[in-house]
């Protein structure tokens, strides 16, 4: 495991102080957080695909996915959906405060695996926050990868998460990038219909491809079976769950998935590591 | 009095030397921790002299029952487990994490700091030794170590007792757990009651052990005080009122999510948590973050939590095990069988506590041999 050793493995249940940089409205309830370390250690290092435990003075704790750029050390961002008691606490906090931050943890996406294929990365919703420590990092090592895809579905237009960056991406001669919605307005250009419609045409060397996906489960669902239908290897398919977690560090149980422990030997796993369990109901 | 004492020899104590045991241990200033009497139970709390053990008295378990009854001797250790187990000394049922306090600069977080307690078992069935090594891999063998069960375990000295016995729903010969203490122990015991004679075989399992026997006055143990310990060891053997049969069952209920008899047990399980609760070797804990009215004071606890409890899943999008069955299946395929994958043992220990508090009577061993009985293999892999 890689990560913070300060924080991670010496006292792994105590949060580490977070200074608040810059809180920033992404769509309508979903917001990025810049923070920066105050403890000893100034910067923050992880791998793509690892979370954190962000804690709220007073409200709690909550699990959430690292979408920041990995080399940009000296800040952590996370992007976060308001649903609950923490995360709505979180949207109304300013520049200048704090909260507890206990990370990172979990597993990388496989860039080794990746190095010298063809990359698809399939977002569904804020399922694109996870990914796009992804994206920094393929961009940055542009030359070590042959295609690469950015396919991104959302409910509709206004729930297209980093716009701008989206439309930069798109401008790359060496990038695919390509976004549907499941409902649109006026104005709407793009696609039409779910994030699996894209695939077909993002894939043109099923044995030399390999996909990473984040979304809701039945959209991971319907992508895994559409990228099998391309071609694509179970072992070349690599998703991120999600699970109900309180402590990230293997005690607490919660986030178990048949074998696997969500928070240590994922959150990201290749299909085929998880495929007699996948899509089953309530394991 | 026989030359100093070594590991794995046998010796033999009689009922004032585990006086002087208890004594010995508490002024060497460990808590000395053993089976006593509450509430109708056989519980394991402070125990200050042998006048606490539960003299003369034996269980009966059956699924969903346990009554203690009288016995025709005056036996110290003449029952099985209850309803607690070692783990909640190791592992707290609760326990604070830490304080937080309003600052000037937000909040400053104060980890809880713990004199580290030290803790002598007495009275550790060799079932429960394996279930202190399993929760050892859990907490101290894994990528992370819980620092408050770490300081607990390595202070932690063991007096085992051999079984003599077994209740209705042991088997912890199925899973290869007993009834012998094998390993894993300071000092083990077993207790013999002959004709008017009654005494113990003490075997020690470390040089703490040894130590604490040399403090003792004991003698070396002659063939006859030796086969007898045996005896009672190999009574307790054929009394198992259990039996679950393990062969590959790893791949049996992984491969039986489908079965229909979770849908059978689930219309018998309350989704209490009972068995989780008095399982030795279940460590599920939530944390809860709590606040003083002033809003200045937080504090985290860890407490016990249970698979069986609906929210242990809850998430935004709702609770990934919603039925009794996804739950029941949940604790039992992770007891008997993901367990292997996760720490390379199984996670049950054969004590059947789980079997006697449930208020059902649910039988782990029962529910295991349906599955077996009638496989159905999972359906077509993609």
């Amino acid at each position: 495991m890689q990560g913070n050793a300060s924080t991670a493995t010496t006292q792994p249940m105590i949060p580490l102080p977070h200074r608040i940089l810059k809180v920033r409205r992404e769509t309508g309830d979903v917001f990025s957080i810049e923070t920066q370390p105050e403890g000893d250690e100034s910067d923050f290092h992880f791998v793509p695909g690892q979370f954190n435990m962000v804690y709220v003075f007073g409200v709690g704790e909550v699990p959430l996915s690292i979408s920041g750029d990995p080399a940009r050390t000296h800040t952590l961002t996370h992007t976060i959906r308001s649903v609950g008691w923490v995360t709505q606490a979180l949207k109304k906090m300013k520049k200048g405060d704090r909260i507890g931050v206990r990370g990172p943890f979990g597993t990388p996406w496989p860039f080794q695996e990746a190095a010298g294929n063809d990359v698809v990365i399939v977002a569904g919703g804020v399922g694109l926050a996870p990914l796009r420590p992804v994206i920094y990092k393929l961009l940055a090592e542009r030359e070590q990868y042959g295609n690469i895809s950015i396919l991104y579905g959302a409910r509709n237009p206004d729930d297209l998460l980093y716009g701008k960056e989206l439309e930069k991406w798109r401008g790359r001669f060496d990038l695919h990038v390509d976004a549907t919605v499941d409902s649109a307005k006026r104005g709407w250009m793009g696609n039409v219909g779910v994030v699996t419609q894209l695939i077909p045409k993002a894939i043109s060397d099923p044995d030399n491809t390999l996909a990473m996906i984040c979304g809701p489960e039945i959209m991971m669902r319907f992508t895994v079976n559409e990228l099998q239908k391309q071609g694509i290897e179970n072992s070349n398919i690599y998703l991120t769950m999600e699970r109900n977690m309180k402590c990230a560090i293997g005690f607490c149980g919660h986030c178990q998935f048949g074998p696997e422990f969500i928070c240590k030997d994922g959150p990201v796993f290749s299909y085929e590591r998880v495929r007699n369990i996948f899509g089953k109901r309530e394991i | 009095m026989a030359s100093s004492p070594r590991i794995g020899a046998k010796y033999t104590l009689d009922r004032e030397a585990l006086q002087n045991l208890i004594v010995e241990l508490t002024d060497s200033g460990y808590q000395v921790m053993g089976p006593t009497m509450r509430d109708g139970a056989i519980i394991y709390d402070a125990v200050r002299s042998i006048a606490d053990l539960p003299e003369g008295w034996t269980d009966d378990q059956e699924g969903g029952t346990y009554r203690l009854e009288k016995r025709l001797d005056n036996a110290l250790f003449g029952y099985n487990v209850g309803p607690h187990s070692w783990k909640k000394f190791l592992f707290p049922p609760r326990q604070k994490l830490w304080t937080a306090k309003r600052s000037d600069q937000g909040f400053e977080i104060h980890p809880e700091e713990e004199e580290p307690l030290r803790y002598a078992f007495l009275g550790v069935r060799s079932c429960e030794l394996h279930a202190i090594a399993i929760q050892d891999k859990v907490f101290m063998e894994d990528a992370y170590v819980d620092p408050v069960y770490k300081a607990r375990r390595e202070n932690l000295l063991i007096v085992a007792v051999n079984c003599g016995q077994a209740a209705n729903t042991c088997f912890c010969v199925s899973m290869n757990t007993g009834p012998e203490a094998k390993a894993g122990f300071d000092l083990a015991l077993t207790e013999v009651i002959d004709n008017d004679r009654h005494y113990f075989v003490a075997e020690a399992g470390s040089e703490r052990g040894t130590g604490l026997l040399e403090k003792l006055s004991f003698e070396s143990a002659d063939s006859q005080e030796e086969a007898a310990a045996n005896a009672a060891v190999n009574r307790a053997a054929e009394q198992m009122g259990r039996t679950l049969n393990t062969q590959g069952i790893r791949a049996l209920l992984q491969d039986n999510p489908d079965h229909p008899r979770w849908d059978d047990v689930a219309k018998r399980c309350l989704s209490c948590a009972n068995c989780t609760m008095a399982c030795p070797t279940c460590f599920c804990s939530t944390v809860e973050d709590v606040t003083d009215l002033s809003g200045d004071h937080a504090e985290r606890w860890r407490s016990w939590d249970s698979c069986f409890n609906l929210d242990f899943t809850y998430m935004g999008g709702g609770h990934t095990r919603h039925s009794f069955k996804s739950r029941y299946r949940q604790w039992m395929t992770h007891k008997l069988s993901t367990w292997h994958d996760q720490f390379d043992t199984s996670g049950c220990v054969g004590c059947g506590r789980c079997i006697t508090w449930c208020p059902e009577g649910i039988d782990i061993t029962e529910e295991a041999a349906a599955i077996r009985k009638t496989p159905k293999s999972q359906e077509k892999k993609k």
